[in-house]
């Protein structure tokens, strides 16, 4: 009961006049970002955080979390409108939503998304709560042998399961650590690869930086290049007998729900994995058990409540290991990482210690933005219907001033602009290339914690590297990296000997 | 989409080599009681991203690779022009602002991205360059205390410190 008494603390921060009011803007811009085509959460987080600023730090976390929750509701509303993803996490609604949308039943796909992400988001939260405190624990054990472990294991995940070239992945991961290491030397305070004796590199590149460039500038160009031609708007007006009716057709799918939350929940705490992953297993499972899988892809309404569950489960699920080990889930949280180290909260074991007020109302907020989310959502369908015919220019425009202004706001110095805009153009060019981006921003963030458990690690055991390997807990994670790392590998392998039998 | 998968292979790796001429001016070695020197974490990482590149580059250069660029294009043709013309403009905003003030350089930029690339109707863009300066000096200037630069527009701007702070 430990649990239920600490959520009742939490609720009474984030039902501060203040939060609610953060709550409820955050989760409208989200909305609106995730259901621009090209904007996603991750686009979202990076462009607004400078902008949080202006209220206290336990408040612009949660304005930042709302964000993310709202961007995974506001995906879907592109996917059906527009049959283009708003963000990737929504990729899989399209394929019945845009079919839905077609047939003249936009509303009820669009009133199904967002019961289905109400429902995915508070299963997970549930999870999340009866999970945080034990693992925060388990954790509090972990010395800095077991950290670096841990890192290693986020950093093989998206070799294993990432999906991307294997060596391009390895190269942006390499990278964003290399990168990471510029400025002051952590434990002897030396400066480091200051480039051409330029000042401003003796703070270092901050995640934010990296993040505004790839997500912001390198989004933009992106879309620039990928949109061609204007899609047509499906209009979509829901009353209330609209909305009465698809609650009762929506009854009929629990058991989809059901599994979406759950399965969307454990893949988004993987770091790799994540939201669109999820969305995706939880189509094809849904088909799989389907009575009538042929209606799948042609408007099926399981078709868009299966990937919409997982989605906002995954998101849920992302936050778990960001704030109980402090290795993030996904890039959205590894920005929120980012930003809660900026304002001087570490994510991590010793936060649920010493910042309980802070953890449980940012887990209590994370109902109340469900609750909100699914309101203003289908309050504000009209509103997207008009916002989604806005010319690309005019939000390309205002992104790009952001990235601009808030990659100024945080430190003051004009030379984190300029890193931004050379950031945004290259990282543009090597997405084309191939180069996924994702691991590049989470070996930012997490780069300085490697490289410290690292060198920790190795002085109290006098250089002895087998630490690594002796100690179990470790040992376990060390072994599970191994294995991801060798995933491809051996998958590779595999398909030769596969695609050599039918030659002999 | 070959030549760009080796332009971005050799890039990458020359990046690497440039990390390990700066990383190698602290101890990349092994320090009694100390533990691995300062420069040891990039100087390795950057030797991880050389070999790397050397993979990638090796794996360009079997029939493999070949069959999986078949009728890719690096970048679409039609939007190479666009995208230089938004990417030049954002630099020359950035090069500008210093100097002139980014209540100068980012009207102007609004104004050139909606005009120019976006092509929209003057009834959109003269609200937005517009209030695009009005909305940056209340949020930032007045709310968050954080000052802009300004360049040669400073001196511009002194009544309305005197009024709002």
């Amino acid at each position: 009961m430990d649990i239920i008494s600490l959520l009742a603390d939490g609720f009474a921060l984030s039902f501060q006049p203040l939060n609610i009011l953060v709550l409820v803007l955050g989760v409208t811009a989200g909305l609106f970002i995730g259901a621009m085509p090209g904007l996603g959460s991750v686009n979202g987080v990076a462009i607004l955080l400078p902008l949080t600023f202006i209220v206290p730090p336990s408040s612009a976390i949660i304005f930042l979390c709302a964000l993310y929750y709202g961007a995974m509701y506001g995906g879907a509303v592109s996917s059906i409108l527009l049959g283009i993803p708003g963000a990737s996490t929504a990729v899989a609604t399209t394929f019945d939503g845009r079919p839905m949308a077609q047939k003249g039943e936009a509303g009820l796909a669009l009133i199904a998304a967002a019961v289905a992400s109400f429902v995915g988001g508070t299963i997970s939260v549930i999870l999340f709560t009866l999970f945080a405190q034990p693992l925060a624990e388990a954790a509090l054990a972990f010395g800095p042998a077991e950290e670096f472990a841990l890192v290693l294991l986020a950093f093989t995940t998206f070799v294993g399961l990432g999906g991307d070239d294997v060596a391009k992945t390895v190269m942006m991961i390499l990278l964003g650590l290399a990168l990471s290491t510029v400025g002051l030397d952590q434990i002897s305070g030396q400066p480091r690869l200051i480039f051409f004796d330029m000042p401003g590199f003796y703070s270092g590149i901050s995640f934010l930086i990296i993040a505004i460039g790839v997500y912001g500038v390198g989004e933009v160009l992106a879309t620039i290049e990928e949109t061609r031609g204007n899609p047509k708007v499906t209009t979509a007006r829901i009353g209330f007998r609209d909305l009465a009716d698809g609650v009762r057709k929506l009854a009929s799918t629990w058991r989809v729900m059901g599994f979406g939350s759950v399965l969307g929940f454990f893949v988004g705490m993987l770091p790799a994995a994540g939201a669109t992953p999820a969305s995706l297993m939880a189509y094809g499972l849904a088909r799989q058990s389907s009575k009538t899988p042929e209606q799948f892809g042609k408007g099926a309404v399981e078709g868009v409540v299966a990937p919409e569950t997982a989605n906002n489960a995954a998101s849920t699920g992302s936050l778990l290991p960001m704030l109980t080990l402090g290795i993030p889930g996904s890039p959205t949280t590894a920005l929120l990482l980012g930003g809660m180290v900026m304002w001087g909260l570490m994510p991590g074991p010793m936060l649920f210690i010493e910042q309980p007020q802070f953890v449980w109302g940012l887990i209590s907020s994370l109902y109340t933005a469900n609750v909100v989310a699914v309101l203003v959502n289908l309050a504000l369908i009209p509103l997207f219907v008009w916002a989604l015919r806005m010319p690309f220019p005019i939000l390309s425009g205002v992104v790009l001033v952001l990235c601009i202004v808030g990659g100024f706001a945080p430190d003051q110095r004009w030379h984190d602009v300029w890193l931004i805009a050379g950031f945004g153009i290259v990282a543009f060019l090597l997405r084309k290339a191939d180069y996924p981006m994702a691991p590049l921003v989470l070996a930012l963030v997490l780069g300085p914690l490697m490289e410290k458990s690292l060198r920790q690690a190795l002085i109290s055991a006098q250089g002895d590297v087998t630490t690594f390997v002796t100690r179990p807990i470790s040992a376990t994670l060390m072994a599970i990296s191994a294995a991801l790392f060798l995933a491809p590998f051996v998958r590779m392998m595999l398909r030769d000997r596969r695609a050599a039998r039918p030659a002999e | 989409m070959r030549k760009a998968e080796i332009a971005a292979a050799c890039g990458l790796m020359a990046l690497a080599a440039f990390f390990m001429s700066y990383a190698v001016a602290l101890p990349i070695g092994w320090q009694p009681g100390r533990g691995p020197g300062g420069g040891a974490f990039p100087f390795w990482l950057s030797v991880g991203m050389l070999i790397t590149g050397a993979v990638i580059l090796v794996q360009q250069a079997m029939p493999a690779a070949a069959a999986r660029h078949k009728g890719r294009v690096y970048i679409d043709r039609q939007a190479v022009a666009q995208l230089v013309v938004v990417s030049a403009s954002l630099l020359a905003a950035v090069a500008l602002t210093p100097w002139l003030g980014v209540y100068i350089t980012l009207p102007l930029f609004v104004l050139f991205h909606l005009r120019v690339v976006g092509r929209q109707r003057w009834t959109v863009i003269a609200p937005m360059v517009i209030g695009t300066p009005i909305v940056v000096f209340f949020f930032f200037e007045v709310t968050l205390k954080i000052l802009m630069p300004k360049g040669v527009t400073e001196p511009l701007f002194l009544p309305l410190y005197a009024a709002f702070f």
